[in-house]
């Protein structure tokens, strides 16, 4: 295969790949690249492709265009037992017949290792996951966070060049993933290789990576380190994971002229397209038109439907401006808030931001 | 709740019934078939010639027609494995032009009536058949008339049975393990031996049950095959079928020890894997 | 294998058949008996035939007594002939468990036997024919076979009938008669079984019928043996006890017995009693 992309093979180092898979309507491309130690997350809703392309890279499903180069090697006509990677999969896929040892032990084996070596390395890698006495156990008798452990060790046992994990926290109960997604940081922060997990849970991105790539419908459609996507996000799927409200426009000075709604006066200084971006506890409500109020921003809405937010209440409104308003719960009740209700919002300038799109 | 007026009435006189909760029109049914599948085995044993049961017994052509019974659809049920898994897998985990016609002509001996299909083998593999003649011009093999050509004639017909039963659970088991495996390095093959097939062990074993159950029945295809000659190739159907025409007291006996044995491998197997898992 | 039947579809109506046959019959009796000579070309005497009747016949007899059926039905309109053809022991079994059955024609007064024994017959069973065996080989006779003791002959590939069905039970006797030890491929279940696999060149040589060799045309070759008059086979028939339609029961064994079906049998083969 050609390197259309013009990058000389041998030369770099960890993952270069653009992958295109067609598959009846949809049709995934994008690009990815990452180096050695990076942590890549590919953070995207249900159905944008993150989990094909997780699998592209497997070697799974097919690449249908494109390229897909590891440390130099092209991988795209390699099967997927031949490549270099190491897959954790979602609910784990752990071998029910087999020990957690014969587990781990599966690809050393598969490797060419003698039966005792590929259980002595096994047991190392249990070792190392702090689950040395779990060796004999089958996977049923484990629980969630050891048999997730279970997993990244088989998965690491093989010495894969790129580790891919596919919604590694997803099969577990709130408690134990706060407890695994720390460990799991610790373990990938030691893997030395290209490692790529795809999730839908930004705060599993956020705390696990270096680099986030979010996909959209099968394509890029922002990437950067986890700060940045959290201050200034670029789509509306993003702003929401990240909780903002999110609008596009045209700045002018101070104001930004949203395409669909009333201008947004901002304290930043810019020109031409542009995002404003402001929290939801940055909005305040009021029941009749503020008057005294310092507020340049200032809009007629309607509250279209409540829901409680931590010890908030974060209101949905339409109107003017739709944009979502967090609220203490006495706040609520003192403006009688219900689905229906007329009400004025009002943010400071100086709490939203804008930044060119 | 109150139950409506003639429930009440219904449930003062009989409160018992009301409660277990089986409807009469699916129990009486019930009833009625498992009467009507026990009635004819419950038969065999009343007129079942007890008295002279030891001396039919220990006769030698008894026991060389079980033996060859046993040594027949023990091979079948094996020789099925060996080409009947592999072939459930290829149904069931990939995908090829004509897969569903495949599909349907595997599973064509279960509807062909065991005689037509001893006839279709003796034309493929009979002494002058498509195949068989040239068994025999190259490697001087014929196989009807032989104890091998009763393992095949039980194979033609118990196989479907195994590749039906196996491809299902090979269905319903999660192909994603394929997967895992290949990820970390095993071939197909590998990935197949070493993860699929101790998944679906019980599915497979379930199947071999069936095959070895109707191949030890078997008898059209057998009979049209492979003939009937004592200790060669006549098996416990054929025994007691010839039997039944000049002494029904030797067929009931020969029909019981086949059911004896049926129910206690039957039994044995059940309990060593069907209830496992 | 189950016997073989004879135009399988009729016989799923045998109740039908026997209600109607019963009304025919009712029917018969209730108008004046002198009016019923009419149309009938059967016996002078024999009451009007009509119905359905069952005959259970030997296998060696469905050439003959499938063109003999057409015959009977030709003579008595609105009777219908359904035969069941197969071992005569198998159909003897059925008899005496209470198959519904008009007529039975065997194979040998053995198997008959098994009928009369359980008093199921009519009438005395009367011997219609005789048959002789005859070794059956391929067309041409590659293997030059031209008496008993030649089947004997090592590497050649020989099916009997098993001892329970009288062709194998009349082979052995003649086998015995003339001092020989044949040990035979297979056993067959019956005679027609035993023929197949000569036809389908699986076997070298069968013991069979003459009129099976017959019967079989050019698809086999006869060979002919002194031994076989050592064993030769009587066909009894009689009309049964329980016959549904026993009118016509009676009249089929008087077409059998009569010349028009001594004729049909000669021709098949068959020997005059």
């Amino acid at each position: 295969m050609s390197a259309p992309d013009g990058i000389p093979p041998d030369t770099a180092e960890g993952l270069d790949a653009h992958l295109v898979v067609d598959r009846d309507a949809f049709r995934l491309d994008i690009t990815l690249s990452a180096a050695p130690g990076d942590v890549v997350a590919l953070l995207g809703p249900n159905g944008a492709g993150k989990t094909t392309a997780l699998r592209a890279l497997a070697g799974l499903v097919p690449l249908t265009g494109g390229h897909l180069r590891l440390d130099g090697d092209a991988l795209e006509r390699t099967p997927p037992e031949a490549r270099p990677v190491g897959v954790v999969f979602q609910d784990y896929l752990l071998f029910p017949h087999l020990s957690a040892l014969d587990n781990v032990a599966f690809g050393p084996r598969c490797h060419g290792a003698s039966k005792a070596e590929a259980r002595a390395q096994a047991a190392g890698w249990l070792e190392r996951m702090g689950l040395a006495e779990h060796a004999v156990a089958k996977p049923r008798r484990l629980s969630g966070g050891q048999a997730q452990r279970v997993a990244l060790a088989r998965a690491l046992a093989t010495r894969p060049r790129l580790l891919l994990l596919d919604e590694p926290l997803a099969a577990l109960d709130a408690r134990t993933r706060l407890e695994v997604r720390a460990q799991l940081r610790r373990h990938l922060a030691e893997f030395e290789a290209v490692a790529v997990l795809v999730t839908h849970d930004p705060l599993d991105a956020m705390v696990l990576a270096d680099r986030l790539v979010v996909i959209e419908h099968g394509t890029v459609v922002q990437e950067g380190t986890p700060s940045d996507i959290a201050r200034h996000p670029r789509t509306d799927y993003i702003a929401q994971l990240v909780g903002l409200n999110l609008y596009r426009g045209r700045a002018d000075g101070h104001t930004v002229h949203l395409v669909a709604g009333p201008p947004l006066t901002t304290t930043e200084i810019l020109s031409g397209p542009a995002f404003v971006a402001f929290p939801p506890s940055a909005v305040t409500l009021h029941r009749d038109r503020p008057t005294g109020s310092s507020a340049r921003n200032l809009w007629r809405c309607e509250v279209a439907g409540l829901e409680t937010h931590g010890d908030q209440i974060r209101a949905d409104l339409t109107g003017e401006l739709p944009l979502a308003a967090d609220l203490t719960t006495i706040a609520a009740a003192e403006l009688d808030l219900r689905p229906g209700a007329p009400v004025w919002a009002t943010v400071k300038a100086a709490q939203t931001h804008a930044y060119p799109a | 709740m109150t139950p409506p007026a003639s429930d009440t009435r219904k449930g003062g006189r009989r409160p018992g019934r009301i409660r277990t909760g089986v409807p009469f029109a699916l129990l009486l049914p019930a009833l009625l078939g498992l009467a009507f599948l026990l009635l004819p085995l419950v038969a065999l044993l009343i007129r079942a010639p007890w008295h002279s049961l030891p001396e039919q017994l220990t006769s030698p052509e008894v026991w060389q027609a079980l033996r060859l019974s046993l040594v027949c659809a023990t091979s079948a049920t094996a020789l099925s494995l060996v080409i009947g898994v592999p072939l459930a897998w290829l149904l069931a985990r990939t995908d090829f032009p004509g897969r569903g016609l495949v599909r349907a002509l595997v599973t064509l001996p279960l509807v062909l009536p065991p005689v037509v299909g001893g006839v279709a083998l003796l034309l493929a593999l009979g002494r002058n058949g498509v195949v068989g003649q040239w068994l025999d011009a190259w490697f001087g093999i014929t196989l009807p008339f032989t104890t091998t050509g009763v393992v095949l004639a039980e194979t033609f017909v118990a196989m479907p049975f195994l590749v039906i039963s196996v491809e299902g659970t090979l269905r319903a088991a999660d192909p994603r393990y394929e997967e895992a495996a290949t990820t970390l390095g095993a071939s197909r093959f590998t990935a197949f031996r070493r993860v699929t097939l101790p998944l679906i062990a019980p599915g497979i074993a379930a199947g071999a049950v069936l095959a070895w159950a109707r191949a030890l029945g078997e008898f059209g295809a057998t009979i049209t095959f492979a003939g009937n000659f004592p200790g060669r190739t006549q098996t416990m159907p054929l025994a007691v079928y010839l039997a039944l025409q000049s002494d029904p007291e030797a067929a009931i006996a020969l029909s019981l020890v086949l059911l004896a044995v049926s129910i206690a491998v039957l039994a044995g197997l059940r309990d060593r894997w069907m209830t496992t898992s | 294998m189950t016997p073989r039947t004879a135009r399988r579809a009729r016989r799923t109506l045998p109740l039908t058949g026997t209600a109607v046959a019963a009304l025919l019959v009712l029917s018969a009796c209730s108008s004046s008996d002198d009016t019923s000579s009419g149309s009938s070309s059967s016996a002078p005497g024999a009451a009007k035939v009509s119905g359905t009747v069952t005959v259970f016949a030997a296998a060696s007899l469905q050439e003959t007594f499938t063109a003999l059926g057409a015959e009977f039905e030709k003579a008595h309109p609105g009777t219908e002939v359904v035969f069941n053809f197969g071992g005569s022991d198998t159909l003897a079994a059925s008899i005496t468990s209470g198959a519904p059955a008009d007529v039975f024609a065997a194979a040998s007064s053995k198997t008959m036997a098994i009928v009369t024994d359980a008093k199921d017959n009519a009438s005395a069973p009367v011997t219609f024919a005789r048959n002789q065996l005859a070794i059956a080989t391929l067309p041409g006779n590659p293997d030059q076979v031209t008496s008993l003791k030649d089947l004997t002959k090592s590497g050649l590939k020989v099916v009997l009938c098993d001892r329970t069905v009288p062709c194998g039970a009349a082979a052995q006797k003649a086998l015995d008669a003339s001092g020989l030890e044949l040990t035979p491929v297979s056993y067959e279940q019956d005679v027609k079984s035993a023929l197949t696999k000569v036809e389908l060149r699986e076997a070298d040589a069968a013991v069979v019928y003459k009129t099976d060799v017959r019967a079989a045309g050019d698809k086999v070759e006869g060979v002919d043996f002194p031994e076989s008059a050592d064993a030769v086979n009587d066909y009894p028939i009689a009309p049964l006890k329980d016959a549904p339609n026993a009118e016509a029961a009676k009249a089929f064994v008087t077409l059998v017995r009569s010349a028009e079906g001594q004729k049909a049998l000669t021709e098949a083969g068959f020997l005059t009693p």
